[in-house]
């Protein structure tokens, strides 16, 4: 009996011994990627970056002022599309077509989306939007990124009202509200923090693509802010910029990584606590 | 033997012919015959699954937000049949009005859960709308507890001045009816002892349909009781006569506690 238990004894030694081993190795991976991102990324921040335009191939110093200020407006575009589309079509799965046919191919379709390379979007937005408007623009951008934030919103949002008890629902319906104001007046309301954690985590996804924007937004070495011209970006210049002979452009590569791990690990983290502060009331 | 329960009034708020219910096909209620006095309390008692929340539920046609649930027959409603396909629902729910087993505020303020109601049908001053939620809240019997914080959500509430809340919200868009679905089930004594008195001072100006799976409570606060079981309207009278007297045998075996 004894032999028994001290056999049992050394597989869970075993077993907790290979868990470990499994988690530090998955730490460590992660670990090494943060470390290189943080030393190289802070040792290239400067006044100079945000201050300055990208520079041109071979000349000292520069930026990528033009690139945040490209990055932020495609951002912030391709949200003011998603949002509101994404909410809604979230509202229509759980409040309207629920179990009809049509809500069950959307959501079907939906989770297509949400799987589908980002470089398939890219090409699709080129070939319908690029190629017809006659060139490269920062519309074309926030409408590639935009497809892709659109199924995360709906599924959050379809999720969140989907935990909506019954119950809350009725009492909208008893005092004889019709179905749009129980929708957006009671249990929208009622998940609220839900979907705006949804339509966050969305932007944060999409804040780091890089091929969707090759094909549609392009790069521009120059500060603009015309949202119908090719655009500068942060995702793309790093790419271009990390593939390059040139010191400089390499060290804002990295300096512009870190700005976009920086931005979503403060989303990622802002969402995590604000969602537990909003339990434990 | 499906009894053909009357009461003794000639102008019903509710008046029930021949209605019978179903899930899909099982069938959750029989060819019920009944009346609803006009402000009244009338109480439904019976087992669980013996259909009492569902013949509540078609008062207001809260079935209807599910499909696969349907119901045949009549329920005349000042003139006019509620089960009429043309029938606009909700303003039958504006006019009946519905508290659930759980406290259910919306996630909104104190203020705004009731005047969300109000808003749908009447457009009110601002300071009609604040005369009317004082007005509700009063009635409610919850004006004193939370008069000075109507800004707050009102889910900060207990559950029982949640659920009176809820009562409040029903009475706020001034319907002729309100329909309590066991609204203390969820309820401590001293709450579930507020609303019982609430339900007696409601029935001066509503009528009141309750369905209670506890037979003190209907004998305390109805003035008719409904008995039903397996979807059937067994027997319905003055309260006191069908506690004291009931005329079917199995009606006095639920009361006396023999099954049930």
């Amino acid at each position: 009996m004894m032999n028994l238990y001290t056999r049992r004894i050394w597989i869970n030694r075993i077993g907790i011994t290979l868990s470990m081993v499994a988690m530090s190795l998955g730490l460590i991976g992660l670990m090494w990627i943060l470390w290189t991102l943080f030393s190289r990324g802070f040792a290239a921040l400067s006044i100079d970056m945000f201050t300055q335009d990208t520079p041109a191939p071979g000349s000292e110093g520069g930026g990528l002022r033009n690139a945040i200020v490209g990055s932020g407006l495609i951002l912030l575009f391709s949200m003011l599309i998603s949002t509101p589309i994404g909410i809604l079509a979230g509202i229509y799965l759980a409040e309207y077509g629920r179990i009809s046919k049509f809500a069950s191919f959307t959501r079907f379709m939906t989770d297509i989306m949400l799987s589908a390379p980002s470089i398939v979007i890219g090409l699709f937005v080129y070939a319908i939007f690029v190629v017809k408007t006659g060139g490269f623009s920062g519309w074309a951008g926030s409408l590639a990124l935009a497809l892709i934030a659109i199924p995360v919103v709906v599924r959050t949002t379809e999720n969140m009202l989907k935990l909506v008890p019954t119950s809350l629902r009725e009492a909208a319906f008893a005092v004889g509200a019709p179905r749009w104001q129980v929708s957006l007046k009671v249990t929208l309301r009622a998940v609220k923090s839900g979907v705006v954690t949804g339509v966050l985590l969305a932007m944060a996804r999409i804040t780091g693509e890089t091929a969707p924007l090759l094909f549609t937004a392009l790069n521009n070495q120059f500060f603009s802010a015309q949202m119908s011209e090719p655009m500068a970006n942060l995702p793309v210049v790093i790419f271009q910029f990390a593939l390059s002979p040139y010191d400089n452009w390499i060290n804002l590569a990295w300096g512009g990584a870190l700005l976009i791990a920086l931005l979503v690990l403060a989303v990622n983290i802002g969402v995590r606590v604000a969602f537990r502060q909003k339990i434990k009331r | 033997m499906s009894a053909q329960a009357t009461t003794s009034s000639q102008d019903p708020a509710l008046l029930v012919r021949n209605l019978s219910f179903y899930y899909g096909d099982f069938k959750g209620l029989s060819n019920i015959n009944m009346e609803v006095a006009r402000n009244k309390v009338t109480a439904f008692i019976g087992p669980s699954g013996c259909g009492k929340s569902t013949l509540l539920r078609t008062f207001n046609r809260m079935y209807d937000l599910y499909p696969g649930q349907r119901a045949e027959g009549d329920i005349m409603f000042n003139g006019k049949n509620l089960l009429d396909k043309k029938q606009d629902v909700n303003l039958v729910r504006a006019k009946i009005g519905m508290v659930f087993q759980k406290p259910t505020p919306f996630p909104m303020t104190i203020y705004e859960n009731i005047a969300f109601g109000v808003r749908l049908y009447e457009r009110l001053s601002k300071s009609a709308m604040d005369d009317r939620v004082e007005w509700a809240l009063k009635k409610a019997a919850l004006w004193g507890e939370v008069k000075d914080k109507l800004q707050q959500n009102g889910l900060s509430l207990s559950g029982g001045q949640q659920q009176r809340l809820c009562i409040a919200r029903a009475v706020a868009v001034k319907p002729d009816i309100v329909l309590l679905d066991e609204p203390t089930s969820a309820l401590d004594p001293i709450s579930t002892a507020k609303i019982e008195e609430l339900i007696y001072e409601l029935k001066v100006d509503y009528t009141i349909a309750i369905v209670t799976h506890n037979m003190q409570q209907a004998a305390r606060i109805s003035d008719y009781t409904a008995f039903m079981y397996l979807g059937e309207l067994i027997e319905m009278d003055e309260t006191d006569q069908l506690f004291l007297k009931p005329r079917v045998k199995q009606t006095e075996d639920y009361i006396t506690g023999r099954f049930g």
